[in-house]
């Protein structure tokens, strides 16, 4: 298999903490995207992010070693908070970092209007899929970039590059949740905190374990319970989304929304790639140091196999993944869910 | 290189009788003869790597239950770089603690070193966590982030006993590498 059609891939890697940072750089990442300690990014958990020093040390480590670093500054404002987003774009344009990944139509105009220089990704979380909303984005505020909603099939994503002015970057490997992304209110309906707002998804304050003897384990956030797994089952993350759920109407427990899952297209790498894919994203910037190693290594590997010709071979990465289960999502056939 | 799940995999007649050995050799141990020795291991990294303790912010005043369940004792870690404390209880009647973390001791060490990644643990139902669950995703990120790894931190604090150590941890490391490519 040797496809001239293909231009080489950006490898886009996450980072929770610099540690992961070095781990996804020295495993191949062309860039990592990472966040700071504060609301500003939707992945707000504790313990987790860079502290500025931290980021300012990360930028160098990547850049000496020819990857870039990309600040997540993804979420959006409250009414009256909007200084700490604002101090969030002047530190990532300060210490240098290659773009910002922004949701927020206010973030987007002043990181444009303040720093036209600095490139912008617009994230995921704006939850741009239509070809008129991504052309909004570039007239506007100059987006080079936009990160796909993971609602859409290959075929689709390729309609939608030939009418964008700007690069694609879609998600290959992680967690799946709701797809409704930067619209999901169902953490706020629980537990008061807002995941498009707070940067936090089923903040782990609420978040509560109970096995029993049998090793039966229930999983509750705030005073419901998510879901409730027999001593056999694999386990999933404790979001309201990936919850089983009794009704009247059904006579066991069911998802009611997604299921514990984790996505992974590595078979659909060629297919993204010829649809004009130039950005391939990895979920999980709250996963360990060793998730990032095999995952970035596996698609390293992969990449780079299918540049020179060959087949990829993708090493398997089931006992990373969540209820130890794959799904190519919406990107193969919209019938998912 | 193909990773499984843990509960895939049946413990070869070798690994068996190293995750066994500890178990039989440190169950007649008195407690009190390993205090010292965790005594000197908390306040070793407290000293040694004073970046642990700014990503555990509030919750470096928790008490943790860290229980290896193939050992016949459990250890109780309050992370706190002034007062550091590690000691040994054993697992009944279960100590006071705010959170508590549950695996074997090999997978706890995997966890530590940098080797083994504690959500797939936790999906895997090899690892278990209650109590503080926000404690406990603190910690582990901490963890993570230390520089090289938190185990040879704690190996360092063996002084000249840390080579022969350092041995046995990569025999363990060894041990599941060969787990994960079989």
């Amino acid at each position: 298999m040797n496809d001239n059609r293909y231009v080489r891939p950006e490898l886009v890697c996450p980072a929770g903490t610099p540690a992961a940072l070095r781990t996804a750089v020295d495993a191949g990442a062309d860039a990592v995207y990472c966040g700071l300690q504060n609301a500003t990014n939707a992945r707000n958990f504790p313990g987790l992010n860079f502290a500025p020093a931290e980021l300012e040390t990360a930028i160098g480590y990547a850049h000496a070693r020819h990857a870039k670093v990309l600040l997540a500054v993804n979420t959006f404002p409250r009414a009256g908070e909007f200084a700490l987003w604002r101090e969030a774009v002047d530190l990532g344009a300060r210490l240098g970092a290659d773009a910002l990944i922004v949701a927020d139509l206010g973030v987007a105009d002043y990181a444009a209007q303040t720093y036209p220089e600095l490139r912008l990704h617009l994230s995921v979380q704006a939850g741009a899929s239509s070809p008129e909303a991504i052309r909004f984005y570039c007239q506007k505020f100059g987006v080079k970039r936009v990160v796909l909603p993971r609602i859409l099939t290959v075929a689709e994503i390729a309609d939608v590059h030939r009418q964008i002015p700007c690069e694609i970057e879609a998600f290959v490997f992680g967690n799946i949740g709701m797809m409704a992304e930067g619209r999901c209110s169902l953490t706020n309906y629980v537990c008061g905190l807002s995941t498009n707002m707070d940067g936090v998804c089923s903040p782990a304050a609420d978040v509560h374990y109970e096995e029993d003897a049998e090793r039966n384990l229930t999983t509750k956030l705030g005073p419901y319970v998510i879901d409730r797994f027999t001593a056999e089952e694999s386990a999933g993350y404790p979001t309201i989304c990936k919850g089983r759920y009794l009704c009247d109407a059904r006579t066991e427990a069911y998802y009611a929304f997604e299921e514990p899952v984790t996505l992974n297209l590595s078979a659909l790498l060629p297919d993204l790639m010829r649809a004009g894919v130039t950005a391939l994203k990895i979920e999980g910037r709250q996963r360990s140091r060793a998730y990032v190693k095999a995952v970035v290594s596996a698609f390293r590997n992969a990449v780079d196999d299918i540049m020179a010709g060959r087949d990829a071979s993708l090493a398997s990465l089931i006992a990373l993944t969540e209820g130890h289960r794959e799904t190519e999502g919406a990107y193969r056939s919209k019938a998912w869910r | 290189m193909t990773l499984r799940a843990r509960a895939d995999v049946a413990p070869s007649p070798l690994q068996g009788l190293l995750q066994t050995v500890p178990k039989w050799l440190l169950a007649g141990v008195p407690l009190a003869l390993l205090q010292p020795l965790l005594g000197h291991i908390a306040t070793h990294v407290a000293r040694s790597r004073p970046e642990l303790f700014a990503r555990l912010g509030a919750h470096s005043d928790k008490l943790f239950l860290i229980d290896p369940i193939d050992l016949p004792f459990v250890l109780l870690l309050r992370p706190n770089a002034r007062r550091p404390q590690l000691t040994a209880s054993r697992r009944v009647p279960r100590p006071r603690h705010d959170a508590a973390i549950a695996g074997t001791f090999v997978d706890l060490l995997g966890m530590m070193d940098g080797s083994l990644d504690g959500d797939a643990l936790f999906f895997s139902r090899d690892l278990r966590v209650s109590g503080d669950t926000e404690a406990v995703v603190v910690l582990r990120n901490a963890l993570d982030d230390l520089e090289g790894n938190a185990l040879d931190s704690i190996v360092a604090a063996f002084g000249p006993l840390s080579a022969p150590l350092k041995l046995v941890i990569s025999s363990l490391r060894g041990m599941r590498t060969e787990k994960r490519d079989e």
